[in-house]
């Protein structure tokens, strides 16, 4: 199963060089940023920005595109919704309702800012190797439980996604259809069903193999990530961008 | 005799209306290699998991590297002396990568970070694995995942070895690969295997497990000579050593009853 953005060969190789962590840092200030910009020339500045890094760093735009579609209709009721349900001077009317264009602005803005950071958010952290994205937030001193959680699911659900595979393969072997009856909703509620009770069994027995070991409440991160002069210098560069958009917004 | 390393005595272990092992007594002294044998769901994990206190007996002692073990506690100790190998080494290996996973078991014992690396560094490299270090756990094979469960259980430095279907699942190379390793090892063991060859290579003792309680296996091997033919496969048109003209080889070996 992969998990990750980006294949091996592509050209993730130039983030390489960079620790995770700064790729982590960069991320979050970059959405900051965006998040507290309003004007339309300047999200869409950020927009093509964030497309030039996911170009830059090979991000297949098929994988990309099917990535956004999903968010796109998620957000589709929203920007349907929104230019009628903001008050303002009138754009056009669709009989009894009343598209302003202080709504249509807002719908826009709404857009461009949430697919900025959706495509700068898969450059930089979907490529990156989720056990290596664990260790990097693990390395920001985020509390341990969630650091624990989210590595925990990393190592188990491809083990968990195998077995759903396998459960399915043996309906499959004994001619099962998936139609719209009755029939089908029950084997897909037992299908659900004998996946939780596996996973609750596979569960203590993964709890029986760590008390073997001794566990006693902690796991233990072999540091890995060196923070060099470049990404201090990378880190000041995003730092001195931001600073400018920010400057932008307020002169404008 | 020295002393036992892990005596059960008189074990009784069940779920309501459903008994699985009853007056079970068993004795492992250092340098012993005892295969434990019985049917599907015997009870041979069950009773491999009463050694190291993951289930409670409803009747019985346990004692265990000099004295008798009761409380989650005193089993805590007996988890580091008496390694457990699981069967499915998915639910052995839980660490992101392979060097975390083999120093958990240190780390879990006192040992500071540095000497615990150095632990595992060794035990990797005693099994040929130095490599794996950096690997994902959950991107190796099924051979490499069984070999890195024994180096994370190896780690703990135990005087025992339980194995559960240590070569399960393997093919004949990765199975000989372990099997070289056990053999090699000092300390005492108990495994459950339906792999003859396994049993045969390995075991110093029997014991089998019918209708809930143990009785000891008596292991004996008879020569005799026959001829028999093995299944053969290679690749078409590869010089496999040997020809197909139809004559016999010789072959006369002793054929272990287990």
């Amino acid at each position: 199963m992969q998990l990750t953005l980006i294949e091996k060969e592509s050209r993730n190789d130039r983030l390489r060089q960079f620790d995770p962590r700064l790729r982590l840092i960069t991320a979050l200030l970059f959405a900051m940023t965006v998040v507290s910009l309003h004007l339309i020339p300047l999200l869409l500045l950020t927009l093509l920005l964030a497309l030039g890094m996911a170009w830059w760093i090979g991000l297949s735009g098929s994988l990309l595109l099917k990535r956004l579609l999903v968010m796109e209709g998620f957000m589709i009721v929203l920007l349907v919704m929104l230019p009628f349900s903001v008050p303002g001077e009138s754009l056009f009317t669709l009989g009894p309702f009343n598209a302003s264009i202080e709504g249509v602005q807002r719908a826009l803005q709404i857009v461009l800012r949430a697919n900025a950071i959706v495509i700068l958010l898969m450059a930089l952290i979907g490529t990156l190797e989720p056990v290596v994205l664990g260790h990097a937030l693990g390395q920001l001193r985020l509390p341990d439980k969630l650091i624990h959680l989210f590595l925990f699911t990393v190592r188990y659900i491809g083990v968990l996604f195998d077995e759903y595979r396998r459960l399915r393969l043996a309906m499959r072997a004994r001619a099962f259809v998936a139609g719209s009856n009755r029939h089908t909703w029950r084997t897909f509620g037992w299908l659900v069903g004998m996946l939780l009770v596996r996973s609750l069994e596979r569960s203590e027995r993964i709890l029986a193999a760590m008390k073997c070991r001794g566990f006693n409440g902690r796991l233990y991160l072999v540091k890995q990530n060196i923070w060099s002069r470049y990404d201090t210098l990378a880190l000041l560069l995003s730092l001195s961008l931001s600073g400018t958009l920010l400057l932008l917004e307020q002169t404008l | 005799m020295n002393e036992a390393l892990i005596t059960l005595q008189d074990i009784n272990f069940g779920y309501p209306n459903h008994p699985v092992l009853s007056g079970v007594s068993f004795h492992l002294h250092p340098g012993e290699r005892v295969a434990l044998l019985g049917e599907n769901g015997a009870g041979k994990t069950t009773l491999l998991q009463l050694m190291v206190g993951l289930h409670n007996p409803t009747r019985g002692r346990i004692h265990a590297f000099g004295r008798e073990r009761r409380s989650e506690q005193d089993f805590r100790e007996v988890r580091a002396k008496a390694g457990l190998l699981f069967q499915d080494a998915d639910d052995q290996l839980f660490c992101p990568t392979v060097l975390e996973d083999v120093i958990f078991g240190p780390r879990n014992l006192g040992k500071p970070e540095s000497e615990a690396k150095a632990i595992a560094e060794q035990v990797l490299s005693s099994l040929g694995l130095s490599r794996y270090a950096d690997r994902i756990t959950h991107k190796l094979s099924g051979g490499e995942k069984r070999m890195i469960s024994l180096a994370t259980v190896l780690a703990m430095q135990p005087q025992a070895l339980l194995m559960d279907e240590p070569t399960n699942g393997l093919d004949e190379k990765a199975e000989q690969r372990l099997l070289e390793h056990l053999e090699s090892l000092p300390q005492a063991m108990v495994f459950v295997s339906h792999d003859r060859k396994l049993v045969e290579r390995l075991a110093t003792r029997a014991v089998m497990i019918q209708d809930g309680t143990l009785i000891e296996g008596l292991m004996h091997s008879h020569p005799h000579v026959h001829t028999h033919s093995h299944l053969h496969i290679h690749a078409a048109g590869i010089d496999a050593g040997h020809d197909h003209d139809g004559s016999i080889p010789e072959h006369q070996h002793a054929h272990g009853e287990g």
